[in-house]
C-alpha cells in the first residue's frame, strides 16, 4: 500500500464526470443514460473504499455494500420498465416520450 | 509488494478504466457500449483490490458484471433499436457535454485539494482478512440494514417480474370457488324420451 489517497479520489472524480459528459451527450438514449447511472455509482464506490481503508473503518465498505445491493435492484427495475416501453412505444428515444406534454 | 508495481499497476487498471468509460458514452453500438461497461467495472475491480477490498471487489465482479451487465445485455439485444435516431444531437451536445464535465472536475478537484491529501496510508486496519473485518461490522452494527437490504431485493425482484410480466388475453385458468360452487343439476341432464321403436331395425332373436 503505497498509493497515496488522492489517486483514488482522483480516479473516482473523473469517472464521476466521464458520467455526467454521457448524460450530457447522450440524453436521447435511455441505455446509456442508465448506464451512466451505473458509471456514476461506481466513482462514489470508488471513494468509499478509498476512504474506509485511509481511516480504517469497515463502515464505509459495508456501506459500498448497501450501494451494490440498492443499485442491482434498481437496474433491474429500470430495464423493466425499459422492456415495458419499448413494447408499449416502439422507442427508447427520451425525445419521443413526450405523452405527459399534452 | 514493491511500490514501483504498484504503481504501474494502477496507471494501467486506472488508464483502462477511464478509457474504457469513455467508450461507454461515445460507443454508437449499445451492445459494445455495456461490453465497455464491463471491462470498466472490472478494471475498477482491480483497482479495489490495490485497496485491499478483496471482497468488495470480487462481489462487484460476480454481482455486476455477472449479474447486472448480463441483465443490460439481454435487454440492449432483445430490444430492436433503432440507432440513428438517438444519435442526433451527438454532435450539438458534445462540446456542452465536455465544458460541463471538465468545469465539474477542476471544480470538484479544488475542493478535494489533491495535493492536501496525499497521505500514505497506514498499515492496514483489520488484523484478519478483509471479509472477516466486513462481515464482523456487517452482522454486529449494520444487520438491520442488512435485513432491509434483502428486503429491497425481494422488492426489487417482484416489481421487475411485475412490470414485464405480459398479460396473455388467452390464457386458459381454472376458477376453483366456480368449481366448488357447482351444482349437480349443471353437470347431468337427464332428458326423458320415448324409446325408439323402428319396425324397419331387426330386432335380435332371443334364443329359445
Amino acid at each position: 500500500m503505497m498509493i497515496p489517497l488522492s489517486y483514488y479520489i482522483v480516479f473516482g472524480t473523473v469517472l464521476f464526470c466521464i458520467a455526467i459528459a454521457g448524460f450530457f451527450i447522450n440524453r436521447k438514449n435511455v441505455i446509456v443514460l442508465l448506464m451512466a447511472i451505473e458509471l456514476m455509482l461506481l466513482a462514489v464506490n470508488t471513494n468509499f473504499v478509498a476512504f474506509s481503508r485511509f481511516i480504517g473503518d469497515p463502515a464505509g465498505q459495508v456501506f459500498v455494500f448497501f450501494i451494490l445491493t440498492v443499485a442491482a435492484a434498481e437496474s433491474a427495475i429500470g430495464l423493466a420498465i425499459l422492456v415495458l416501453l419499448f413494447r408499449n412505444r416502439g422507442t427508447v428515444n427520451v425525445g419521443e416520450i413526450d405523452s405527459l406534454k399534452d | 509488494m514493491h511500490a514501483t508495481f504498484q504503481f504501474v499497476c494502477f496507471w494501467a487498471f486506472a488508464v483502462v478504466a477511464v478509457g474504457s468509460a469513455l467508450a461507454v458514452i461515445s460507443l454508437k453500438n449499445s451492445v459494445h457500449a455495456v461490453l465497455a461497461l464491463v471491462l470498466t467495472f472490472f478494471s475498477t475491480a482491480c483497482i479495489w483490490l490495490l485497496l485491499q477490498a478483496e471482497f468488495l471487489a470480487i462481489a462487484l465482479v460476480v454481482v455486476y458484471v455477472g449479474a447486472v451487465m448480463v441483465l443490460f445485455l439481454f435487454v440492449v439485444m432483445m430490444l430492436d433499436v433503432k440507432l440513428e435516431p438517438l444519435r442526433e444531437g451527438f454532435i450539438r451536445y458534445l462540446p456542452v457535454g465536455i465544458v460541463v464535465a471538465g468545469l465539474m472536475l477542476v471544480e470538484m478537484l479544488g475542493i478535494i485539494g489533491v495535493r492536501a491529501m496525499n497521505v500514505l496510508p497506514g498499515p492496514n486496519p483489520a488484523s484478519v482478512s478483509n471479509t472477516e473485518w466486513l462481515g464482523q461490522a456487517l452482522f454486529t452494527s449494520f444487520l438491520l440494514p442488512f435485513e432491509i437490504a434483502a428486503l429491497i431485493l425481494t422488492v426489487g425482484l417482484v416489481a421487475a417480474v411485475v412490470l414485464a410480466a405480459r398479460e396473455r388475453t388467452d390464457k386458459k385458468y381454472q376458477n376453483p370457488s366456480q368449481q366448488v360452487a357447482v351444482r349437480a343439476s349443471q353437470r347431468v341432464r337427464i332428458v326423458k324420451m320415448r324409446a325408439e321403436t323402428d319396425a324397419s331395425t331387426p330386432t335380435r332373436e332371443t334364443p329359445q
